[in-house]
């Protein structure tokens, strides 16, 4: 390896229509999944929940060739990497998920709700979990934030506080019957999902 | 170690909306992004354990009862920051067409034969000095309907984490003085040459193995700088 400091990062490019037997076979293809949607594992504490949606484009059609990831604390807050340095991990939880979209554009996942994370100032964030945004047609992936509808915490919010009003519902799942989320993401148009520039 | 990770790193990657190719037409976001500072949840990032990549999962040409029909080579390289240090452990995922252009996914219907020995899917994890190596076989080109004959460059799909969620980088590794090249949006869409070329690997005589495969070398460059400059020599 050489010691040089490269020009500059390698750039990204789109996934692709094709990366599903790879990124996300889930017994579809013969190739093992490193991650699935499914972030439970049997000692996590935390209230389970479910988050479920759909992936729409510009014209209001569903994305069925999307993968979306995402990074959460756990119950209390923590993440599990040692660059937290606060974690003191008491579970086998990840805190990270993949779920490629189905015919109808659909994704869900299985976790449980994350606990508050402070910011760099050291007040508390409301609960929420980062999506990372992957297809076809996308060069570059997109970043954004997955807030609850039933949490007090949103109101004083310093991310949610940068947003404009009028957008910010497009960053809050809305709770259903039993403990399922719906969250739903829009790449572009009227409706379309805040993305954060990070 | 501390990481920072600027926006201005983020110049080197394609516009979302870069209309040469089509797609992202409708797949682009049309308001600006939000700046937001990094928090924890940034600046975090998952960590796996050896469960993750088995024994052989970096060499594709062993994964059938047969081998694959093709061009066998050797990918590796090192997965890096910005400062040019390596990024230990963190999970480098591959998927490729076989040798005649054909993806073994169900909705790819380019007329070309599917390999029953070649899978097309790899992974391994990068060594304490960030090293990767994969043993594959060179994909070949294939059609798309992106515009008349458009023809994909020969590319092999990477995936690579590195130490946070921002650091998070899916991009596609080409072969060097591929003629498809000026013809290519998804290849051009990287605007900056220099920054394009970083994404064409490098043959690499020295680590070709005599009587067995080619050599391509492919440095892979994640987001993350000290939050200290380093000196440049
Ligand atoms: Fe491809």
């Amino acid at each position: 390896m050489s010691n040089q400091r490269p020009d500059g990062v390698t750039p990204s490019q789109t996934v692709g229509p094709y990366f599903k037997y790879g990124l996300t076979p889930n017994g579809e293809y013969e190739w093992n999944d490193a991650f699935t949607n499914n972030l439970l594992t049997p000692d996590v504490s935390g209230d389970r929940i479910r988050v479920e949606g759909k992936v729409f484009d510009g014209d209001g059609a569903v994305v069925v060739d999307c993968m979306l990831e995402i990074w959460q604390a756990d119950g209390q807050g923590r993440f599990s990497d040692p660059q937290d340095k606060r974690a003191l991990p008491n579970s086998s939880f990840k805190g990270f998920g993949r779920c490629g979209t189905d015919k109808t554009g659909g994704y869900a996942f299985d976790t449980i709700k994350p606990g508050s994370v402070p910011d760099p100032d050291g007040n508390p964030q409301a609960p929420h979990i980062l999506l990372a945004v992957f297809a076809r047609g996308m060069l570059l992936h997109l970043y954004t934030r997955i807030y609850f509808d039933d949490e007090a915490g949103n109101a004083g919010d310093p991310v949610l506080a940068q947003v404009p009003a009028d957008r910010r519902a497009t960053l809050i799942a809305t709770r259903q019957t039993g403990n399922a989320y719906t969250f739903d993401v829009h790449l572009q148009g009227d409706r379309e999902t805040v993305f954060f520039d990070v | 170690m501390t990481l920072l990770y600027p926006l201005q790193s983020l110049a080197a990657h394609p516009a979302r909306l870069s209309p040469d190719y089509r797609s992202t037409v409708k797949r682009s976001p049309s308001r600006p992004l939000i700046p937001i500072r990094h928090t924890l949840s940034e600046l975090t990032g998952p960590v796996y354990g050896h469960e993750t990549v088995r024994e052989h999962d970096n060499d594709l040409t062993i994964q059938a009862k047969g081998e694959p029909l093709g061009e066998r080579i050797i990918v590796h390289g090192h997965v890096l920051d910005e400062d040019g240090r390596g990024v230990p452990n963190t999970l480098v995922e591959l998927w490729q067409a076989n040798a005649c252009g054909r993806y073994v996914h169900v909705v790819d219907q380019h007329p070309a034969p599917l390999d029953p020995n070649f899978t097309g899917a790899g992974r391994t994890q990068s060594d304490a000095s960030g090293y990767y190596k994969f043993i594959t076989i060179k994909p070949g080109a294939y059609p798309w309907g992106n515009h008349h004959n458009a023809w994909r460059p020969a590319h092999i799909h990477f995936s690579v984490f590195g130490h946070s969620f921002v650091s998070r980088l899916v991009t596609q590794m080409y072969f060097p003085g591929d003629p498809l090249f000026p013809f290519d949006p998804i290849f051009n869409s990287v605007t900056d040459e220099k920054a394009r070329m970083r994404m064409v690997s490098s043959f690499d005589l020295e680590n070709t193995k005599p009587e067995w495969a080619l050599c391509y070398r492919f440095d892979i460059v994640l987001r993350g700088q000290s939050a200290t400059p380093m000196e440049t020599k």
